[in-house]
């Protein structure tokens, strides 16, 4: 039953690592970006490619998928994404299902349909016994890169002055221009940043979600959900909502395998209809 | 005999600010009444509390001595409740006679009818005409609204408000944004509102104010300040020192 | 408040002389949107007579009618009321199932398993319409549309002893219409018939659209919020042109299932949606025949890239789509209105 939980929690928190670019996006810009998953997508690739083509070691690729993800993602910003700011919200959704489109096909031409399968290090396969409780090497891996992501984060966030501008921005656009803070600046750290984070997590989930040139799609709906229930004012509210489906996902695969996916669905329209501003949003 | 509009200790709280202070307000039947005060005082939130855009934490409000404090905007609306916003809100793609249209057709009760042919009604095309006439909008009628001139836009605003027939009309700073050339038109068309409607005019422009008030409140930091006839609120010492801090004129 | 009654009474008024070109600029002015243009006529006469002069394009053309019919329905709601939704697909599946289900259990008789559709799918729109009221960002709806959309798929896919779950719907025999027009392998009655439906369903929407509800409607979608201080009832529009539009959704599902006699899990996937919502920006929304032409404009942009390359067709189509929408969706909405006004001489659609 714990094992449970805690494949719940690795799951859980490799989709906030991939949901949290969306959510600062979301919040910060206010743009709907449903191509968000392509970028996850490219850092699961660049992760595999790296390790099956070049031979590097499962660590070594993982800055890497962020970076690659992370530069990527700033160029698509400033040349494509900036244009949309301003524009309607089914614009923004019509222009995000474009890419994902070009991407997912650019997928299955460059690299080709199969699943990507990579050989983890000795260190992170089987498990290992603590209180009487199996644990999955790999999980308790993810479990702890995941949550030292979000510690750092929160701290850039609350306790850097890039955070404290950052924040500005997402309370009151117009408020923090006046007071002379760079927002296109931030606009664009921010999304490079968040698009590296996705690529991070798609390297860390090819292990536990697989890969191919339809995960964006597959993976879009559960991000969405994420950000969707957990609210984007804050970054808690994310994180716990990932957690809560990654559980329940899990879980519900295990013990109500009938159920499918039908679980979250229905979990996230309920949520919805109780916070349909998100978990933690101060009730309006 | 009751206000045409009354507000008995009305409150709105957002989180620890108070931004409308237990206020009590009566608007008077006929009346032409300015609301100013300087800027953050709480009068847009007050007219939002008014009109049900917000719900309020307290107190009553009640139209022609029927209290409103719990019903919707649309359902206030129909009753006879009025208002123009600071920033025009209108209908982009319709034309003034579309728009007009639907706010007469609407208030006939035929504003569901599904079936019917728009523009088979030949009796309301009158109230249309009138209505557009009495607006200044006849040259500009059949263009979408959003390829009008502001000022015209500004004065299909208020020809919206006053198509549904209200008994009660909020006027939210009729005059802001509207150029110098076209100010005149608006005045003038302000002036001639029919006499049964009971107006409530938020204003920063004083010279409109006076021009066009009888009766004057004054807000401010969400609390009502001052109340009374121009010449007493003219004289008011207090409000004086309140509008010498701020010179704003809108 | 006046006590008149509905809009619809026509009592003459004895107007002045100058005043009478007014009233008659003002009727024009009102009634002109519903006025028939040569145009349309024109788009009608040439569907038909393709069902004359091609033969031999009989199923792929009832396809596309079919497409068509679905995407209009999308129009319905995100055209003129503003709704954005992920999740119209659900409306389709649903119809697609229940006409099969019905043939299979209750009756061959194509007619019924129509109207049962389409009032299922109206059904359903019926009771989650209030989900989109919620007083939410445009995502959150987004959200739940596609949600609902996919609970069905999923609980479609569990319920296969009921709907053969991935395996798909077999053994639906659709009886002849009026015991006449026997469905035959060229899809010859399958085109007349989709042809007939949609007129029809067409033809009543058309009325409705071009009513003081309609118009309400336009006015929602312009500035819900004037809307709503004008005393219009936002919510209950919103709802009643939601299960209108599920309704008419759910029938293109079922003529599908009618006419090609099957019933997979592929109606309930997530690519119908898009694909839909993709032929409204191909073929503008807003005027109505949006979905038909850009149901046509996608099934030759599909055929073209297939042709060139038939893996990878996907990449092409999000490409037209990125630049469609770099460019600019009103200039590219506006084109076809703009084109539709110069030959229907200048009357705005």
């Amino acid at each position: 039953m714990l094992t449970i939980v805690i494949d719940g929690f690795a799951y859980g928190m490799s989709l906030f690592v991939m949901a949290s670019g969306l959510a600062l996006t979301l919040g910060l810009m206010n743009f709907v970006n449903l191509a968000h998953g392509a970028f996850a997508m490219l850092g699961g690739y660049v992760t595999a490619l790296s390790m099956n083509r070049l031979g590097m070691p499962f660590l070594a690729t993982l800055p890497l998928a962020f970076l690659v993800s992370a530069i990527v993602g700033a160029l698509a910003e400033r040349t494509l994404y900036a244009r949309f700011y301003r524009r309607s919200h089914l614009d923004q959704v019509l222009f995000s299902i474009a890419l994902l489109f070009i991407s997912m096909a650019a997928a299955d031409w460059l690299v080709g349909p199969q699943q990507q399968l990579i050989t983890l290090p000795e260190w992170l396969q089987s498990r290992f016994e603590v209180a009487g409780v199996a644990i999955g090497r790999y999980r308790a891996f993810v479990i702890l890169i995941c949550a030292a992501l979000v510690v750092t984060l929160q701290l850039v966030l609350g306790h850097t002055r890039f955070g404290a501008r950052l924040r500005a921005a997402v309370d009151n656009q117009r408020a923090a221009r006046g007071l002379g803070i760079n927002v296109g600046g931030i606009f664009a750290v921010t999304f490079a940043f968040g698009s590296g984070l996705a690529g991070l997590g798609g390297a860390l989930g090819i292990e536990l979600m697989g890969l191919d040139p339809s995960f964006p799609l597959k993976i879009l709906v559960y991000v969405l959900i994420v950000v969707t229930v957990g609210g984007t004012t804050t970054l808690t509210g994310p994180f716990i909502a990932a957690l809560i489906i990654g559980v329940a996902d899990v879980a519900g695969k295990y013990y109500l395998p009938e159920l499918g996916a039908f679980l979250i669905y229905f979990m996230m329209i309920v949520l919805l209809i109780l916070r349909p501003q998100g978990l933690l949003a101060p009730a309006r | 005999m009751s206000a045409a509009l009354q507000t008995i200790n009305l409150e709105k709280r957002f989180g620890g600010l108070v931004a409308t202070d237990k206020v009590s307000f009566t608007l008077r039947h006929g009346a032409r009444h300015a609301l100013i005060g300087p800027n953050g005082a709480g009068k847009t939130t007050f007219v939002n509390l008014l009109t049900g855009v917000m719900s309020s934490n307290g107190g009553q409000i009640l139209l022609d001595g029927e209290d409103i404090t719990n019903k919707t905007q649309t359902q206030r609306a129909r009753r006879g409740l009025g208002r123009t916003f600071q920033i025009n809100q209108l209908f982009g793609e319709m034309t003034p006679i579309e728009t007009i249209g639907l706010a007469v057709c609407g208030r006939m009760g035929g504003g569901g009818d599904f079936w019917r042919r728009m523009g088979s009604r030949v009796d309301i095309f009158d109230e249309i005409i009138g209505l557009l006439k009495r607006f200044r909008l006849i040259d500009v009628m059949d263009q979408p609204t959003k390829s009008l001139p502001y000022g015209k836009q500004r004065l299909l605003e208020i020809a919206l408000a006053l198509a549904s027939n209200p008994r009660v009309l909020l006027l939210d700073e009729p005059a802001a944004g509207v150029p110098e050339a076209e100010r005149d038109e608006l005045l003038k068309t302000l002036a001639d509102l029919p006499r049964d409607v009971s107006i409530l005019l938020i204003e920063h422009d004083m010279d409109l104010v006076f021009a066009f008030a009888d009766h004057i409140t004054v807000l401010v930091n969400g609390t009502l300040f001052a109340d009374g006839t121009v010449e007493a609120i003219i004289a008011d010492p207090r409000v004086q020192e309140v509008y010498l801090g701020s010179e704003d004129h809108g | 408040m006046p006590t008149d009654t509905t809009c619809t009474a026509e009592t003459r008024a004895m107007p002045k002389q100058g005043d009478l070109t007014l009233h008659k600029r003002v009727g024009d002015a009102l009634s002109q949107r519903s006025r028939w243009k040569g145009a349309e006529v024109l788009f009608w006469l040439v569907l038909g007579a393709s069902f004359l002069l091609l033969p031999e394009r009989h199923l792929l053309l009832s396809e596309i009618v079919i497409l068509g019919l679905f995407a209009f329905s999308l129009d319905l709601i995100l055209g003129f009321a503003g709704i954005v939704s992920l999740g119209h697909g659900a409306f389709f599946g649903l119809g697609a199932y229940v006409a099969g289900l019905t043939a299979i259990h209750l009756t061959g008789e194509p007619l019924t398993g129509l109207v049962l559709a389409g009032m299922a799918a109206a059904l359903l729109g019926l009771l989650t319409g209030p989900l989109l009221l919620l007083r939410a960002s445009d995502l959150t709806r987004l959200m739940v549309t596609l949600g609902v959309a996919m609970l069905l798929l999923e609980t479609v896919n569990k319920l296969s002893w009921l709907t053969g779950g991935a395996d798909g719907l077999t053994g639906v025999v659709i009886e002849p219409i009026f015991g006449w027009f026997e469905f035959d392998l060229w899809g010859t009655t399958a085109f007349g018939y989709t042809l007939v439906v949609t007129f029809i369903l067409f033809m009543i929407a058309r009325r409705v659209v071009n009513s003081p509800y309609g118009l309400s409607l336009r006015a929602i979608r312009d500035n819900a919020l004037r809307a709503r201080s004008m005393g219009i009832p936002v919510g209950q529009r919103i709802l009643s042109i939601y299960t209108f539009s599920a309704f008419i959704a759910g029938v293109s599902g079922a003529l599908l299932t009618q006419t090609t006699m099957f019933v997979s899990l592929d109606v309930l996937a997530f690519h119908r949606s898009a694909d839909v919502l993709l032929m409204l920006v191909l073929g503008g929304v807003g005027y109505l025949y949006g979905g038909l032409l850009g149901a046509i404009a996608l099934k030759l942009m599909q055929d073209w890239f297939s042709a060139i390359t038939p893996q990878y067709w996907m990449f092409w189509i999000g490409l037209v789509l990125l630049v469609i929408v770099l460019i600019g969706r009103e200039r590219i909405d506006a084109a076809p209105r703009v084109f539709w006004a110069r030959i229907t001489g200048g009357a705005k659609p």
